[in-house]
């Protein structure tokens, strides 16, 4: 199999003419992450055999009809391993399917691998899984982003067709950036959480990372809708995501954030963004300066609101029913207290203490409740701002990927990777970062991002927008030295 | 709210010294060992320590927010989401008894095994 299969719409291609089964797509994804992931460390996993054995009954006719997906660490898929990258969930296997599995199954796909990331998604740059460090394609001594770090690297590096990923403040779209591949994350509500291990309920989302705009129109079409596992899924109609995907971007009314264009930014970023902006209008959208005066607050709103929910989130982790168990525990306070040492790592740690400061009793009102207040801000901005634009345009990243190590004893200076993406968490509305070029630093080509935003369940009108520039380069065409197929 | 807003965004490019952007303001009571307690998490001293160090950093940096008026502002706990969602409270299918303890660590007679609970 060749690499001009290296896409869901090439691959259907190529299946439906049958000039390549499932079976040997299967084969050609390992064969990959044989030469490849040696060096990448994207995976964590991968069942060949039981992939195989799903290819030999898959019905070709369907939208995604034998194209392997891979799965990050943090998605339910039954009988095989979910362990969040972290130690405890060291042997775990999940007992049922992610919602997202069993819609991705019934139209025709086949979970193939697991992805390394962040423990339980916390971290910007995959250095805080407890399994391995992923490296980027681009440069093997710098990060891949993260949270879905290995979701992104295995994309980037041509050793999986597409992936799922989870974004709870960027996790989804910095990667995608930083490894020069899409990454779209639904809008709030959009695609079910079941089965996905919750790190923060009201702010995650599961989308896909993929090598073309069009990839991840066909997998949210196969993953959207209401779900009754899930009551914060919405009842919102779907509509086939690729049928806007035509080229054209006139009449299309697109804002510059000024708040997105600022002092610190990496001036080879804010060169290919303007460089994207000027590609987009001539295409025919007009641009207009636009302001979301509460963007400066989001990282500090996000970090109080992410880590209390977090706090509760991970306070089943108990070694009770799963995972980790502390060994000959004295009391039950010394079974809870030493399973989770042993278990969790320092940065979920440190958000377990933040989030649990910021929840207890006497700070409540000044973070937590604070928090949600200066939220509702930041969700106005963004409903005013789209009654007159149809979608945002801004970087993904400040920087292109760091080296490892760079940020790691910094945990704010890591938090701030994620400046430009958390907003979107913050409001419910929907973004894709596409790539917009590369960075030049020590000899390494380094990809860049271009974010664009729009309003919650208008996900039609961003991969229409991020479409039509796609198309109108060949960024997304760029291939990384290390590359599997 | 335009002079608080300039330093945050310096910091992409500001590696340590918070404490020369915010002179005046020392918010943090976090003790990070009794928080540690209340989440039933064990840490070393040295964890504790570093933790203090960093987080006082992060509250710092979050007290911004104390500069945001936010006066009959209605807080979103989330973003958009339905309320009040209902089911019917019927049977379905779920997870037989081999699945629901499978993951168990310490299992004896079918059942999970549980650390002493009463002295």
């Amino acid at each position: 199999m060749s690499s001009e299969f290296l896409s869901i719409v090439a691959l259907r291609k190529a299946i439906s003419s049958g000039q390549v089964s499932p079976a040997d797509a299967v084969r050609a994804v390992a064969a990959a992450a044989d030469k490849v992931d040696g060096s990448v460390q994207g995976y964590l996993s991968m069942d060949v055999e039981s992939a195989l054995a799903e290819a030999e009954n898959v019905d070709t006719s369907l939208p995604l009809g034998g194209v392997p997906i891979a799965i990050k660490d943090v998605i339910n898929v039954e009988g095989q391993p979910c362990g969040c990258a972290s130690q405890i969930l060291k042997g775990y296997r999940a007992p049922y399917n992610a919602t997202v599995i069993d819609r991705l199954r019934a139209a025709g796909a086949i979970p193939l691998g697991r992805t390394n990331m962040d423990e339980f998604a916390m971290g910007s740059s995959t250095e805080n899984s407890s399994v391995q460090k992923t490296s980027n394609p681009w440069s093997l001594d710098r990060i891949p982003g993260g949270s879905s770090g290995g979701s992104a690297a295995v994309v980037a590096a041509g050793e999986a067709i597409a992936a799922l990923g989870s974004d709870t403040g960027g996790s989804i779209r910095q990667p995608a950036a930083l490894c020069g591949c899409v990454g779209l994350k639904p809008s709030y509500g959009r695609v079910s959480r079941y089965g996905l291990v919750a790190f923060a309920s009201s702010l995650d989302q599961i989308g896909p990372m993929t090598h073309t705009v069009e990839d991840s129109a066909l997998i949210l079409n196969a993953i959207a809708g209401r779900d009754r596992m899930d009551s914060t899924s919405m009842d919102h109609e779907v509509p086939d995501f690729t049928a806007g995907l035509n080229g054209d971007l006139k009449g299309m009314r697109l804002g510059l954030p000024k708040e997105y264009f600022i002092d610190g930014i990496d001036p080879q970023v804010l060169e290919a963004v303007h460089r994207a902006v000027k590609e987009c209008e001539s295409l025919g959208a007009e641009i207009v300066e636009v302001s979301l005066p509460n963007t400066e607050h989001a990282v500090a709103v996000y970090y109080i609101l992410a880590t209390a929910e977090a706090s509760s989130n991970l306070a089943r982790f108990d070694g009770v029913r799963y995972g980790h168990r502390a060994e000959n525990p004295s009391n039950l306070l010394d079974h809870y207290g030493r399973t989770r040492q042993e278990g969790f790592g320092p940065e979920v740690k440190r958000r377990i203490i933040l989030g649990t400061y910021v929840l207890s009793s006497g700070y409540y009102d000044a973070y937590y409740l604070r928090a949600q207040k200066v939220r509702t801000l930041i969700r106005r901005d963004f409903q005013s701002v789209f009654e007159n634009v149809d979608a945002l345009v801004c970087p993904t990243t400040p920087t292109p990927a760091f080296r490892m190590g760079e940020k790691t004893s910094d945990p704010l200076q890591m938090y701030l990777a994620d400046i430009f993406t958390i907003a979107a968490n913050l409001a419910g509305i929907c973004g894709i970062s596409v790539p917009c070029g590369f960075a030049n630093e020590g000899g390494s080509q380094l990809p860049i991002g271009l974010q664009f935003m729009a309003k919650s369940m208008d996900e039609s009108t961003l991969l229409r927008v991020a479409h039509a520039y796609e198309q109108s380069t060949d960024w997304h065409r760029q291939r990384p030295a290390n590359f599997g197929f | 709210m335009e002079s608080i807003a300039r330093p945050v965004w310096r910091w992409l490019d500001f590696a340590g010294g918070f404490a020369e952007i915010y002179p005046l303001m020392s918010s943090s009571h976090l003790d990070v060992r009794y928080t540690a307690q209340l989440a039933r998490l064990d840490l070393t001293d040295d964890e504790i320590a570093t933790f203090q160090s960093q987080l006082s950093q992060v509250l710092e940096y979050v007290d911004q927010l104390k500069q945001v008026d936010v006066d009959g502002i209605d807080p979103s706990p989330y973003s958009d989401a339905e309320f009040n969602v209902v089911r019917l409270d019927e049977i379905r299918p779920s997870l037989t008894h081999e699945q629901a303890i499978a993951n168990a660590p310490q299992k004896a007679n079918n059942l999970v095994m549980v650390t002493k609970v009463i002295e």
